[in-house]
């Protein structure tokens, strides 16, 4: 089993006429994903080059398709403004993978989101993948084992992008399948966070443990532990990116600086061992950590 | 992105926020002037850079003369000012704020920020004010009042007022306190803040109100929308080579370890610092590259790198998705053959076309290039090789 996503959902690409809405379109239709149109306003009634149905706004393309997913690459002037019409238009989830929205467009639009009962992911992340089935981001897909129900498969949540592909190819390597990954992204305002995710993945038979990729940043992860300790009952992995990170300064991700003694690794780390999270110390050793909680040798 | 405390000041003071006289100068010549213009008497001199421990490097100074203010301008603005937050060099000042001393009864804090995990901006206030914010949260932080707003709202005037009385002004105190607060808020939502704080907003001993001093922060990722926010910006406050890894679409902070580091992608790059210091290295820099880099991107980052003198290794390590380990080996060898650099560089590549990228440097025989199987090499080596 999955969470969120599987070879059924239907998902629509916002941007796909651009240069990354494009390229990923491509990808994620060769992984397998059923994309089944594109949102341009402007450009509705074309076909993208990939052949599939570019409509003007969501409702249209909704009506058309019947999609439920919304993957978007507008630029950030405008990210938010096409969340928002996607979820006016009945879309249940939407990955958002566009980096430097205004933090404040998402304050708004992640309430208008949660009053529609909308679902979101990012932004800036790189997506959600469940291997095998259905991948919606900029993820490379080779690297992910999908679970076939004979080796031990793994969920996976992740605030980092190419840092959660080394975590993927550390697991892979090592036999250790996954159910499900999510890059939750690296902005201080997003959407679907560790704690949901660390539910959707509890209750999930096929994933046998979870691992959690935090940062620098915010209280996210030391929440998240709380949330271990009290209901998680699957072996966690976690790791903790900026052990070495100066305070006060940005860390590529808008919400990677450490303000006011909170949000330092340190903290985070012992919150982690605190909630009997195995945590690996070195970004070299997470798929052997969760190897060794697995049972596997 | 940071102002400094003038510029605060002016936005201030254009939000309707009452705030004691003041004159900015850029030279010495124009501090008696400036002290005879903000009323003369017992006036403050203070240095205009955005670093802190102003007071202890003796950048911000009380003095009673026109003669004590030009001498202490001229020494801010020749010397360049070493605090905790500078580094050995220190910075040098530019410009020079003078404004009247202020007879001060009760100091208290004004600040909003984004509460990250309620999702919407936070007013914190507290009756302690002058001292950083930080310090009565972990003290006693029932002394913070805080009111949220609704995300698609400013501060309500039913907040206000819980504040104002939180603060325990009433009467005219109260609604300039109140004035202050709820302008406060205002710039935040428009302005695009990340921070936005008056500390102190004082009582003087006549009963004024007054905000003292003040530091808005703005959300980088915002500035494209106001234009008179990025007219603020003061790239003599910056690294020289952060901003030109800014002008290259490059992620870069400068460290203070020997370790160059080039990485895709920030939360590798932060996992890269820390497993260079986990085998008893320091890392130079952080440096994302980003997804979409180009072969110019990935040479320019060299040469910043290599810009720094105290980077005596490199470790570059890639995990190629969108961003191709062939490119970064081609851009490796073609900065190598341009900068001449004799350090070592150990390079761990994987992800899209590895094996490309392995054959080009095979095929270069760079003499200081050292290859690494997996990370855990990959910081060994670098760590042994500096």
């Amino acid at each position: 089993m999955s969470v969120l996503v599987d070879k059924n959902t239907r998902i629509l690409c916002h941007g796909i006429t651009g240069k990354a809405g494009a390229f990923h379109t491509a990808q994620c239709l060769q992984y397998g994903s059923k994309m089944v149109g594109g949102v341009v306003p402007g450009k509705g009634g074309s076909k993208s080059e990939h052949g599939l149905p570019v409509f003007d706004n969501t409702f249209d393309a909704v009506k058309a398709t019947q999609a439920e997913c919304s993957m978007i690459f507008v630029p950030a002037a405008f990210a938010a403004d096409a969340a928002m019409e996607a979820s006016a238009a009945g879309i249940k989830l939407i990955v958002l993978i566009t980096e430097g929205i205004p933090t404040l467009d998402m304050v708004r639009a992640r309430k208008f989101l949660d009053d529609n009962g909308t679902k979101l992911i990012g932004p800036n992340c790189p997506g959600i993948i469940t291997p095998g089935q259905c991948k919606i981001g900029i993820m490379p897909g080779y690297i992910h084992k999908p679970a076939d129900g004979k080796s031990k498969a793994i969920g996976l949540i992740s605030r980092s992008g190419t840092l959660t592909y080394e975590a993927v190819w550390q697991c892979t390597t090592r036999g250790i399948a996954q159910t499900t990954c999510v890059g939750i992204g690296g902005d201080p305002v997003k959407g679907l966070n560790f704690i949901e995710l660390l539910e959707m993945f509890q209750n999930d038979p096929e994933t046998h443990g979870i691992i959690f990729i935090g940062e620098i940043g915010g209280t996210d992860e030391e929440n998240a532990a709380r949330f271990v300790k009290e209901k998680i009952r699957k072996p966690v992995v976690g790791f903790i990116a900026g052990q070495t990170a100066p305070p006060g300064k940005r860390m590529g991700h808008a919400g990677a600086i450490i303000s006011g003694g909170e949000g330092t690794a340190s903290g985070k780390i012992a919150a982690l061992k605190e909630a009997g999270v195995h945590v690996s110390m070195s970004p070299a050793d997470i798929g052997a950590t969760m190897a060794k909680a697995l049972g596997m040798n | 992105m940071k102002i400094h405390e003038y510029q605060a000041r002016e936005i201030l003071q254009n939000a309707g926020v009452p705030v004691p006289k003041f004159k900015v100068l850029s030279s010495a010549a124009e501090a008696p002037a400036a002290y005879t213009a903000v009323g003369g008497g017992k006036v403050v001199v203070k240095a205009q850079v955005h670093a802190g421990g102003r007071g202890k490097a003796g950048y911000v100074v009380l003095v009673d003369s026109a003669a004590d203010a030009q001498k202490n301008a001229e020494r801010m603005l020749r010397e360049p000012m070493i605090s905790k937050q500078t580094g050995p060099e220190g910075v040098k000042v530019q410009k020079i704020l003078i404004a009247p001393a202020v007879d001060i009864a009760r100091e208290f804090y004004l600040g909003m920020v984004i509460d990250r995990a309620k999702r919407c901006p936070v007013m914190m206030v507290s009756k302690e004010g002058g001292v950083e914010i930080e310090e009565v949260a972990a003290k006693n932080p029932d002394a913070i009042v805080k009111e949220w707003l609704h995300p698609h709202l400013t501060l309500q005037p039913y907040q206000v007022r819980r504040l104002v009385a939180a603060l325990g002004l009433s009467g005219d105190a109260g609604a300039t306190a109140g004035k202050a607060i709820a302008a406060l808020a205002k710039v935040f939502v428009e302005k695009d803040c990340s921070l936005a704080e008056i500390n102190p907003l004082v009582q003087t001993k006549s009963g004024e109100v007054l905000a003292i001093d003040a530091k808005f922060n703005f959300d980088d990722n915002a500035i494209f929308r106001h234009k008179d926010v990025e007219a603020m910006f003061d790239p003599t406050e910056e690294n020289a080579n952060e901003l030109r890894a800014k002008a290259a679409n490059l992620n870069y902070i400068a460290l203070d370890g020997n370790i160059g580091c080039l990485v895709n992608g920030a939360g590798l790059a932060m996992a890269t610092m820390d497993i260079i210091k986990l085998h008893g290295g320091m890392p130079a820099n952080f440096l994302d590259v980003g997804g979409s880099v180009t072969k110019d991107g990935a040479i320019e980052a060299f040469r910043i790198i290599l810009a720094d003198s105290k980077v005596k290794g490199i470790l570059v390590n890639i995990f190629g998705g969108i961003a191709k380990c062939d490119m970064i080996a081609d851009a490796l060898i073609a900065a190598s053959r341009e900068l001449n650099f004799k350090q070592p560089v150990v390079v761990r590549l994987e992800g899209t076309n590895v094996d490309k990228a392995r054959q080009i440097l095979k095929d270069a025989a760079m003499p200081q290039l050292i290859p690494a199987t997996d990370l855990t090499d990959a910081a060994k080596k670098v760590c042994a090789a500096v």
